[in-house]
């Protein structure tokens, strides 16, 4: 009998039962449950079951991220609907401005390792950088948490991924993520756990783990998983308001498929249009013209993107608009305290308010028609950003940052040297 | 055993084409939901859809996005089953949860065409097409229980009402 999983472990505890194996069913009760602009529209469910209110009032939280500050009339009308169900619920929430979902939730240490977040949004996986197992959920699902506390789930089956080595400058945790989906397909972690391990885990900061977790929803992932170590504790000690105990798979939990990526040997990568797993070589790209440069989103709005970007730009100027969107509150007033910001601004980059942006095409930054954007962010597909033919592609902060100084995809070595 | 007309995609259709995420804090009922089914992929396809019809695909249906409107969106066009090689995870919970059959099925694909009829036999856990017969595999009983009751909505407020 092998041992057990990330995810076996976690789900089994979250599910308050001594074991369980991929491929049970399991009524789980998450420690977390958070849904944000979708939060009005979940409402207009729960509504419909009956039930006298929201179960677990102190497990639930809300943030107001996706269009903020509100585009239109309708979106602030949503935003209104949610701020007055959190105060008839007496649920804790955060205002626009404060940040996107999974960059706040982490930074106020809401969720813990070993603990199962569910939110109602696909990069839920973000968690697992953390030691926490996060699974993204539909609105109904969400509905059904605040009724209940408890939502069925199947336990995954788990792909390791070895990180070895550790990464050249100008190379960040976007380029391994991007050959990883690159390499195995937008399904090769198709309704799995993807459990992180090796050396190359360790080298990578705080703000570069996440990276790796929230985009392995690009894979198809269910949750990604990180094991924590010292400095996940030491970012979690001065936030957290209560204890854990970090859970780790057994050295021999069943994987059944394994992968190893050598850091130290991985070049830049970009994902071309209008798929994340459309991967190839940075250089594959090179002198592709850009009408637009975002830098931004939960996968890559954090100081170190920010800083990534200062680096290429100090004293030079944006040849095409670049639009940047800090991934929380407390990323922008680090960015202001250090010159980050500063060096953006003269350098001709647009701020905008934490939050999403254009990402998911809502406001401030949609692409005209035949407009081509260079993007931090973590999808690409056909209209995402807002606009059909508007072609999409991913890359690191670097390369966003040199591709607006030229104007066209470029290689940011020639900036950093 | 029951008839319906096919719509035949391809691989990695994601949830950004079946329903596009600009649309996603303005439009609130499923109907309005419904008439940008597919935009991005085929503007066919909410016209003409009718009632009954499903639809085939190849792997990872539903892929990136959690937004559940991409299976209301196809739902309330009428769309009774959907027939993949693979499914994204959160969609193939979010079929279940609102009462849309997902089947897992490979090698259909390459047999079946837009407008072609498929007979659909869940009792069973078979298809056929062209007079070929398809296995699938049965849903476990816990799961098949949600969308015997039509999704997770109708059977929490059973619950509830209990």
């Amino acid at each position: 009998m092998s041992g057990y999983t990330f995810a076996e472990k976690a789900l089994a505890r979250a599910a308050g039962i001594a074991a369980a194996r991929a491929g049970d069913i399991l009524d789980v009760a998450p420690d977390v449950m958070f849904s944000h602009d979708n939060t009005a529209a979940i409402r207009r469910i729960f509504e419909q079951i009956g039930a006298p209110g929201i179960r677990y009032p102190e497990r639930t939280l809300f943030t107001l991220d996706h269009a903020v500050p509100a585009p239109t009339t309708q979106h602030a009308q949503n935003h209104a609907e949610i701020r007055a169900w959190a105060a008839a619920q007496d649920i804790r929430w955060f205002e626009v401005g404060r940040g996107i979902c999974h960059q706040v939730i982490s930074e106020e240490a809401l969720v813990l390792p070993a603990e199962t977040i569910l939110g109602s949004d696909s990069h839920t996986t973000h968690f697992g950088w953390l030691g926490a197992f996060g699974m993204g959920v539909g609105r109904t699902e969400m509905a059904a948490l605040w009724a209940t506390g408890q939502l069925w789930l199947r336990v995954p089956e788990a792909l390791q991924i070895t990180l070895t080595g550790r990464l050249q400058p100008g190379v960040t945790a976007k380029d391994s993520a991007l050959r990883i989906i690159g390499d195995l397909g937008m399904s090769g972690g198709e309704y799995r756990s993807v459990e992180f391990v090796g050396d190359g885990v360790a080298s990578l900061s705080v703000d570069q783990r996440p990276v790796l977790t929230n985009m392995m929803a690009e894979f198809g992932a269910m949750n990604a998983y990180m094991p924590p170590d010292q400095i996940v504790f030491d970012y979690l000690e001065a936030r957290r308001t209560r204890e854990y105990t970090p859970l780790y798979p057994d050295s021999d939990a069943s994987y059944n498929q394994r992968y190893t990526l050598d850091l130290s040997a991985l070049e830049a990568q970009i994902a071309l249009p209008h798929q994340p797993d459309n991967v190839a070589p940075l250089s594959a790209a090179v002198g592709q013209p850009v009408q637009q440069a975002f830098l931004g989103t939960c996968t890559n709005g954090r100081y170190e993107d920010l800083a990534a970007a200062a680096d290429v730009l100090r004293g030079r100027h944006v040849a095409t608009r670049m639009i940047v969107i800090p991934a929380s509150a407390e990323v922008m007033r680090r960015a202001a305290e250090t010159g980050v910001l500063a060096t953006l601004i003269e350098a001709g980059a647009a701020i905008n308010t934490p939050g999403c942006g254009p990402c998911m095409g809502n406001h401030m930054g949609i692409p005209a028609p035949n407009e081509t954007t260079i993007s931090s962010g973590s999808r690409n597909f056909r209209g995402r950003m807002g606009t059909a033919d508007a072609p999409v592609y991913l890359a690191n902060p670097y390369v966003v940052a040199a591709s607006a100084v030229a104007g066209c995809i470029a290689d940011p070595r020639e900036f950093l040297a | 055993m029951s008839k319906h007309r096919v719509w035949v995609y391809g691989g990695n259709v994601n949830t950004d084409v079946i329903f596009p995420g600009k649309y996603t804090y303005t439009l609130k009922t499923p109907e309005e939901i419904a008439a940008h089914a597919l935009e991005d992929l085929d503007p066919s396809f909410a016209g003409q859809a009718q009632p009954g019809d499903v639809i085939v695909a190849g792997c990872n249906w539903g892929c990136g996005s959690s937004r559940e409107q991409g299976v209301t969106a196809l739902k309330y066009a009428g769309v009774r089953a959907i027939i993949a090689e693979s499914f994204g995870g959160l969609y193939y919970r979010n079929c279940i949860n609102q009462g849309v059959l997902p089947v897992i099925c490979t090698g259909l694909l390459k047999r079946v065409r837009s407008g072609d009829e498929i007979e659909l036999d869940v009792d069973n856990a078979t298809l056929q097409v062209s007079g070929q017969r398809f296995a699938f595999a049965r849903l476990s009983p816990s799961v098949q229980a949600i969308l015997d009751a039509g999704g997770l909505l109708p059977m929490l407020q059973r619950r509830f009402s209990a």
